[in-house]
């Protein structure tokens, strides 16, 4: 029980504040699933960066894969199914100092909480959406997610998946957002490098994890993926190029794209939002003391 | 106690509410106390809309039963509104637009045919400048001084193109001065008395109390009739340093809002029943997290959509039993714009101490009349702690740390060494998540238990804190009314009127609706004799809560459901019948 564990916690000092590292508790995910590179991709980008523990909120609604936040030592909020994103907004527009980080599953992302998230992209709120994609209900054990493939066989739809899947890549183009990348669980070398980016990005940065769920996904396998992905710096990708990026967000076949597919530079919602320029809201001063005044408007 | 009522109406896109409310503006800035009501329909333009404004020199709490002056834009006006007048009343109404005869209303009627449009053409041929000529001849008639609605004209057009203020006041000179040649003022009007009120809704008395105890972030979805918290806040956003966010939907103004609180900030979010219902299970998640919100639900008259710009507080139920399970949470019902104004700040701080949501409910009367409210009666001297109040010391922080209160200190995401996850899930006192592998081994069922305790605790903290019931008039009246919000108004003009004819009543009213001391409520109840309970829904919501917490019983109860206020001749009849 953790109720008993009374751990003394290290001593801060201005100049050497802990990094977000492991917490005490031990994820919980089956063993395999790819959410577990997805939560150490995470950890090595904000060690990468030096961002201290106490200035990284991880944000989650609810699914397997929304348990991240418990398994690292940042603060964090792990609310309700569907609602990661305007939690990690709400954050972000209360102290803007913070680095936040939406996790969360394609269920969450795509399904209940697909309105918020287009809001959020063409927003270009300062955030990174990183979303473990196994293209299943991994919680619910086992239904069709908004990205299970035509003719997939899932427990709600045993004679297969008679929808088309939704794209997050060609989505998250659509809807404006300025950092658009999709990794995979199977190079957590790789998907750091993206999560870190990401995370450096100015303005919504969106990375899609193909993270195979090795107990109800039996199609969308690590085996799949690793006999389909291509790099697409290593394709001579432009990533500049907003058309380009939209055709490699089509492909989906015999060989599937991960890598960074579109960046651009905007103005965030933050840069934009005036009163946020005298810095982070939970900081600054409020109430009308003084300023009596403003009755005159009702006379 | 001296009192006048003017009615103005004709058709949506007429701009009735612009001329009623300079008329109720100029009453209010003579010092006189103004009740003004806008009584539209859900469509931009048609459809019969109409404005009252009724002014005294006592204070009045609601739109009254009658009115003095009617100014009719259209014949529709007339046939819907001549029978409120009272008797020596007159109808205003332009010749040209439509034909009335002396025998089309009672004898004790007057005609005033102004030549509005005519007058309008000598400046432009912009037909709407009418309205200008008719607003003169309603202040002589309403014994408005001419220099007050030139200002109020004035100010209302503000920085616009010179021509439209000239105009404007030239073609309201014209009707005022073609007024004057018809005949006195009316007996009624009151001679102007200083210093000027302020004038506000309740939407704008809950925008400023928000402002004022230390919000810093609104965010909303556009509902009738909560929207106009919105347009307050957004036009003073950058002035008083409030960030407005208009949101995506009614699930995320919650969730936006839970994320900045929980970010260390203090919010609000408002919509109307509809987007309070999308709100709930966010609602719930505020209760187990633990992050305070202020949420007001101005209600409409439902279900469903239902009556978008009528009023009713058929709401009740829905705040009481907001979200799946059990959450502790305060609900507060104002009943005029001072109020509206002083439980929001009490909102705010209840929020903050109890760290739960706290509700506020209004209607669409409260939210969108206008009431005349005295500068001293809006105090700005609201303290506003500082939320970082814990320190990191050698142990591990405890968000959920079970207390007394039930209510544990909170920490925020940028302070060093008090880290925590907050969280949706059943948790333990860390924060830990105790739905998953350890939902059900004993351990976890008993943080279960005491997690559920320790935030149901904050219930009995909070039932001490509220503002209690009010008694208003005296102790060992023969009638009691009991009433929460809006129809409070009604209610204490109904009083005065059986006063006048010699019966004593008085009135124990709810500021706070939930949660109740039993103990209290029971004890004001003691020396009540026949109650009267009024109350703007079909099944008497507050009733069956009252009954349920206290076992009293309401045998006579008035309740309304039309999606039209209470006006108090009809609480009078109903009391008659009581008594
Ligand atoms: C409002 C609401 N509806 C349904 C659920 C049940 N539910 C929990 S997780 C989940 C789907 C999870 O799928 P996904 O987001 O893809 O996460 P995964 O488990 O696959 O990581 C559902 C439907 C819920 N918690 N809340
Ligand atoms: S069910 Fe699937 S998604 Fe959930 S933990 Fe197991 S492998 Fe991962
Ligand atoms: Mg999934």
């Amino acid at each position: 029980m953790a109720e008993s564990v009374v751990a003394p916690i290290a001593s801060h000092s201005a100049t050497q504040l802990p990094i977000v590292g492991k917490s005490e508790v031990r994820p919980t995910w089956c063993p395999g699933c790819g959410d577990y590179s997805v939560v150490a991709s995470i950890e090595m980008a904000l060690k990468r960066l030096k961002i201290p523990s106490k200035d990284v909120v991880i944000v989650s609604g609810i699914g397997c894969s929304s348990n991240l936040p418990h398994f690292l030592s940042s603060y964090g909020f792990h609310g309700l199914h569907g609602r990661t994103i305007p939690v990690a907004e709400g954050v972000r527009w209360g102290n803007h100092g913070l680095t936040v980080i939406g996790t969360g599953g394609d269920g969450d992302g795509f399904g209940i909480g697909v309105g918020h998230l287009i809001h959020a992209m063409r927003r270009n709120v300062k955030l990174t959406y990183v979303t473990m994609d196994n293209q299943v209900y991994g919680l619910t054990t086992g239904q069709a997610s908004p990205t299970s493939r035509m003719g997939q066989k899932t427990k709600s739809t045993p004679t297969g998946v008679i929808e088309n899947p939704l794209d997050p890549v060609s989505l998250a183009l659509a809807s404006g957002a300025t950092y658009v990348a999709r990794g995979f669980s199977g190079d957590v070398k790789h998907l750091t490098d993206l999560v870190a980016n990401g995370i450096q990005h100015k303005g919504f940065a969106f990375v899609d994890v193909f993270s195979p769920c090795v107990t109800y996904n039996k199609v969308n396998t690590f085996d799949f993926f690793r006999q389909r992905v291509y790099k697409l710096e290593n394709a001579g990708h432009d990533p500049s190029d907003l058309g380009a990026a939209f055709q490699r967000s089509l492909e989906w076949g015999d060989k599937i794209p991960i890598g960074l597919f579109y960046s651009v530079d905007k103005p965030t919602y933050e840069d934009l939002e005036q009163v946020l320029a005298a810095g982070p809201l939970a900081y600054q001063p409020s109430g009308l003391k003084g300023r009596e005044k403003l009755l005159d408007e009702f006379v | 106690m001296k009192e006048l009522a003017v009615r103005v109406g004709g058709q949506a896109g007429d701009g009735i509410a612009s001329i009623g409310e300079s008329i109720a503006r100029s009453f209010s800035r003579m010092g006189l106390h103004v009740f003004g009501l806008n009584a539209y329909q859900s469509v931009i333009r048609g459809g019969h809309v109409w404005y009252h404004a009724r002014a005294s020199e006592g204070k009045v709490h609601c739109q009254g039963d009658t009115a003095d002056i009617l100014y009719a834009l259209d014949r529709q006006t007339v046939d819907v509104h001549a029978s409120i007048l009272r008797p020596g009343g007159t109808v205003i109404f332009d010749p040209e637009k439509f034909p009335l005869a002396p025998t089309d209303v009672s004898s004790e009627i007057h005609l005033l045919p102004v030549p509005t449009l005519e007058i309008a053409r000598k400046y432009t041929s912009q037909s709407i400048l009418q309205n200008a000529a008719g607003i003169g001849a309603t202040a002589f008639l309403a014994g408005i001084p001419i220099d007050v609605i030139h200002q109020v004209l004035t100010d209302s057009f503000g920085r616009k193109a010179g021509d439209v203020v000239t105009w404007n006041i030239g073609a309201s000179t014209d009707g005022y001065r073609f007024a004057e040649t018809k005949g006195p003022i009316h007996p009624k009007a009151i001679a102007k008395k200083d210093p000027p009120k302020l004038l506000m809704t309740g939407n704008q008395a809950i925008a400023l109390g928000a402002a004022a105890a230390g919000c810093k972030f609104l965010v909303q979805y556009p509902m009738t009739p909560a929207t106009s918290i919105m347009h307050w806040l957004a036009a003073h956003s950058r002035a008083l340093g409030i960030v407005v966010k208009q949101s995506e939907d009614e699930l995320a103004s919650i969730n936006m809002a839970i994320g900045a609180s929980y970010a260390g900030v203090r919010t609000m979010t408002a919509s109307s029943g509809g987007g309070f219902a999308l709100m709930t299970e966010g609602l719930g998640m505020a209760g187990m997290a633990e992050v305070p919100v202020v949420v007001v639900d101005a209600a409409r008259a439902g279900p469903s959509t239902g009556l978008p710009t009528k009023t009713e507080q058929g709401d009740l139920n829905l705040l009481l039993g907001a979200g799946q399970g059990e959450w502790p949470r305060a609900i507060l019902a104002p009943s005029d714009p001072v109020e509206a104004y002083n439980l929001t700040v009490a909102a705010f701080d209840l929020a903050e101490r109890f760290q739960t949501p706290v509700l506020v409910l209004t209607d669409f009367h409260l939210a969108e009349a206008m009431e005349g409210v005295d500068r001293e009666e809006i105090n700005f001297n609201i303290p506003i702690p500082s939320l970082f109040t814990v320190e990191p010391d050698s142990h591990r922080y405890r968000r959920y740390l079970d207390t007394e209160s039930g209510v544990s200190p909170r920490a925020f995401p940028g302070q060093p060494g008090l880290n925590h996850i907050a969280l949706s899930d059943e948790h333990d006192e860390y924060g830990g998540d105790v739905s998953d592998i350890r939902a059900g081994i004993p351990a976890a069922i008993a943080v279960r238990k005491k997690m559920m305790e320790k935030r149901m605790r904050k219930l009995k903290g909070l039932a001490k804190e509220v503002p209690p019931p009010v008694l208003e008039g005296p102790p060992d009246a023969p009638l009691t009314f009991v009433a929460w919000g809006s129809p409070v108004g009604a209610v204490r003009d109904a009083m005065a009127i059986l006063q006048e004819k010699g019966k004593a009543t008085n009135l124990l009213r709810f500021p706070t609706l939930y949660p109740l001391d039993p103990d209290v409520v029971r004890s004001m109840f003691a020396r009540t004799r026949k109650t009267l309970l009024v109350e703007g829904n079909f099944s008497g919501q507050f009733a069956h809560l009252l009954r349920a917490e206290t076992g009293i019983e309401f045998p006579h109860k008035f309740l309304k459901y039309d999606g039209e206020p209470f006006y108090p001749h009809q609480i009078v009849a109903r009391a008659q019948e009581v008594l």
